[in-house]
């Protein structure tokens, strides 16, 4: 589970002063649920989650991830939290099946368990085919679910998806959401952020729309289409974080 | 400190670095053939070029000297002589380097000499070039030839004995071993080219392991893995610090297989005499890799440190470009003649162990020195280590992009 109390991080920035990148946010999200993080470019949500994810440390507040503090103890929630997005790479001088291994090593899995759980994973996603292969011959299907496997290598209780999508084609896309549904299936929590509105409706089952740090409207899709009047997602998202604008049909 | 966890880094990192073709070509190969290549292709033109300017007779040209034919015939005969017709221009021609030297007779200069006067001969030359200082050299041995003759007629006429002339002898006698005399010599420069290959063999892994992790875009993937930030700088800098000695170890075996292989090569052509050929014992070579060490940690702390600060690879090499002379002026400070280790040099890094490697290598052991210095380099190593440390906490030195 996890549990966002508070959470705000500022920046410095010589030009523009202090940043609020994220300001009070508070959410939970409880096992066997996706909640989806909605926002537009610069919104907040990759802060938020390399917050929770404890790649960042928090100006203020805090959060609980599967019981423990990001703040007090983040070693041991890195070692609950499988962390995916666009900017989390692979090293292009390992192969496929090095990779999975060396983060399984860093989770602590000794050789034996090691190998079991990195032999499921492949057989599961399908990588026996280039699981010797270096990652940067690759091809962008292929990397992804080696990014995945990365991330299930040590069984983790909570999923963090940054935009997982953004910049793929349709059929890899498809392979990310397909996961992050199984991921809810087998029962654990799952972050994800995302500025298409499509994925979030066919996604998750909680909504966060955050803008300019702060978290203005949440709750399930059929809540916030109740609360604001409105069927589309986008309509809904467009009131909530410009309440002023006045689309083209209403003229 | 979890010593797994910086193995499980050092080895993924080891790997990496071994395939990658750039590590192995600043850390194996540049070393191992730098040394031959430097060795023989200097040593070749060297011996080519000093042999040539020895075999070859100098062009000079003779002004005046037409009251004076024995001085001048003694000049047209020798054999290491080539005399030119007499020309206006000779400066001229001894700066385009058309003749080697100009010697000019006064007037009336062997009747001068008879009457027992005290006429100047001038020998103009291309001060520092050195076919020209060999041109002068041979004219000025003719005339002294000339003058120790004349002398030694006019003592044999007043029966006088030769020993006037000389009334005694002046000799310099070298009473240290070859080893000292070697290592005085070009130990300076050995130590030098070590500590400069363990800069250069780190330069490639640290900013690859840092500004190369962030640009691939890794950086955060490996940041959200549970393993301590202190365990992976750790462990990255063991990869650098490994970079930086193999360097170092394989500059030092290739620079002592080239200077053995060059001075049987030279033994065998008879072109060595007189020149002091090294012997490091192994003692020697233990004791500068033992001082190579704190030096290299150095090296590798702060470059892994200056490099974190860029965003990409190319950004990191415009960081440490500087760098390279930062380690060179001290480094080449150590080689100019004169220059010894005192208490306050002791405490110049870099500069420090420098000279302390050449006295090494002299066969010299101040343990004084020795102590404080590796002490000293120690805690700059420590430093730069901690804020290497420092430095991977630092969100935004992480994110700075």
């Amino acid at each position: 589970m996890i549990e966002v109390r508070n959470l705000s991080k500022h920046f410095r920035d010589k030009k523009r002063g202090e940043i609020r990148a994220v300001d009070d946010v508070s959410f939970r999200c409880e096992p066997g649920q996706i909640y989806g993080l909605l926002g537009a470019n610069g919104a907040g949500k990759t802060t938020t989650l390399r917050m929770l994810a404890t790649i960042l440390e928090p100006t203020s507040g805090t959060a609980i991830v599967c019981g423990h503090d990001i703040v007090e103890h983040p070693e041991k929630v890195r070692a609950d939290v499988g962390f995916l997005s666009t900017a989390t790479a692979l090293y292009p001088r390992l192969s496929a099946r090095e990779l999975v291994q060396y983060f399984g090593r860093l989770n602590g899995l000794d050789d034996a368990i090691l190998k079991t759980r990195v032999d499921k994973i492949f057989d599961r996603l399908d990588m026996n085919g280039f699981r010797d292969r270096r990652c940067d011959k690759l091809s962008t299907g292929m990397k992804q679910k080696t990014s995945i496997a990365r991330t299930l290598v040590h069984n983790p209780a909570v999923m963090i998806f940054d935009e997982p999508t953004l910049g793929l084609d349709i059929m890899t896309a498809r392979t990310i959401t397909a996961f992050i549904r199984e991921c809810r299936d087998l029962g654990k929590t799952v972050i994800f952020s995302t500025h298409i509105m499509s994925e979030v409706e066919k996604l998750c089952d909680v909504i966060g729309i955050i803008q300019n740090g702060k978290l203005l409207a949440e709750g399930t899709l059929q809540q916030l289409r109740e609360k604001y009047g409105e069927q589309d997602l986008e309509e809904i998202f467009v009131k909530v974080v410009a309440p002023h604008y006045v689309s083209s049909e209403d003229h | 400190m979890s010593l797994r966890n910086i193995g499980i880094v050092y080895r993924k990192e080891l790997t990496e670095a071994v395939r990658d073709r750039r590590t192995m070509i600043s850390s194996i190969l540049i070393p191992l053939f730098l040394f031959p290549i430097l060795t023989f292709g200097i040593g070749y033109a060297f011996v080519e070029v000093a042999g040539e300017a020895a075999r070859e007779p100098s062009k000079i040209m003779i002004l005046g000297g037409e009251d004076s034919p024995d001085v001048v015939k003694e000049l047209k005969n020798a054999r290491n002589l080539r005399v030119v017709p007499r020309s206006a221009d000779y400066v001229d021609q001894i700066s385009d380097k058309k003749i080697r030297a100009a010697v000019e007779i006064p007037p009336g200069f062997q009747a001068a000499v008879a009457r027992g006067e005290h006429p100047d001969v001038k020998i103009y030359i291309f001060k520092d070039d050195l076919k020209s200082m060999h041109g002068a050299i041979r004219i000025e041995k003719l005339f002294i030839e000339y003058r120790d003759t004349i002398v030694r007629g006019r003592l044999a006429s007043d029966h006088l004995p030769e020993s006037l002339m000389k009334p005694f002898d002046i000799e310099q006698q070298n009473v240290v071993s070859d080893e000292k005399v070697a290592g005085e010599s070009y130990g300076g420069l050995i130590t030098y080219l070590v500590i400069l290959m363990s800069m250069t063999g780190a330069m490639y892994p640290a900013m690859d392991l840092t500004a190369g992790e962030k640009e691939r875009g890794t950086m955060e993937t490996i940041l959200s893995s549970p393993i301590d930030r202190t365990h992976l700088v750790f462990g990255k800098f063991f990869v650098v610090l490994t970079a930086s000695l193999a360097t170092a170890m394989l500059s030092a075996l290739s620079m002592g297989g080239s200077f053995s292989i060059l001075s049987r090569l030279a033994k065998d052509q008879s072109i060595g005499e007189g020149f002091p050929m090294l012997t490091m014992h192994p003692k020697t070579v233990i004791a500068v890799l033992m001082m190579t060490l704190p030096v290299a940690v150095l090296f590798s702390a702060v470059l892994m440190t200056i490099s974190l600060f860029a965003k990409t690879f190319k950004e990191a090499q415009s960081y440490l470009t500087p760098m390279t002379f930062v380690v060179i002026v001290p480094a080449i400070a150590a080689v100019l003649p004169g220059i010894e280790l005192t208490s306050k040099l002791a405490l110049v890094p870099i500069l420090n162990v420098s000279l302390l490697c050449k006295e090494l290598v002299t066969g010299t052991y101040h343990w004084n020195y020795i102590a404080l210095i590796f002490f000293c380099t120690c805690v700059y190593a420590g430093i730069a280590l901690f804020l290497a440390v420092k430095m991977f906490q630092r969100e935004s030195v992480l994110f700075s992009s």
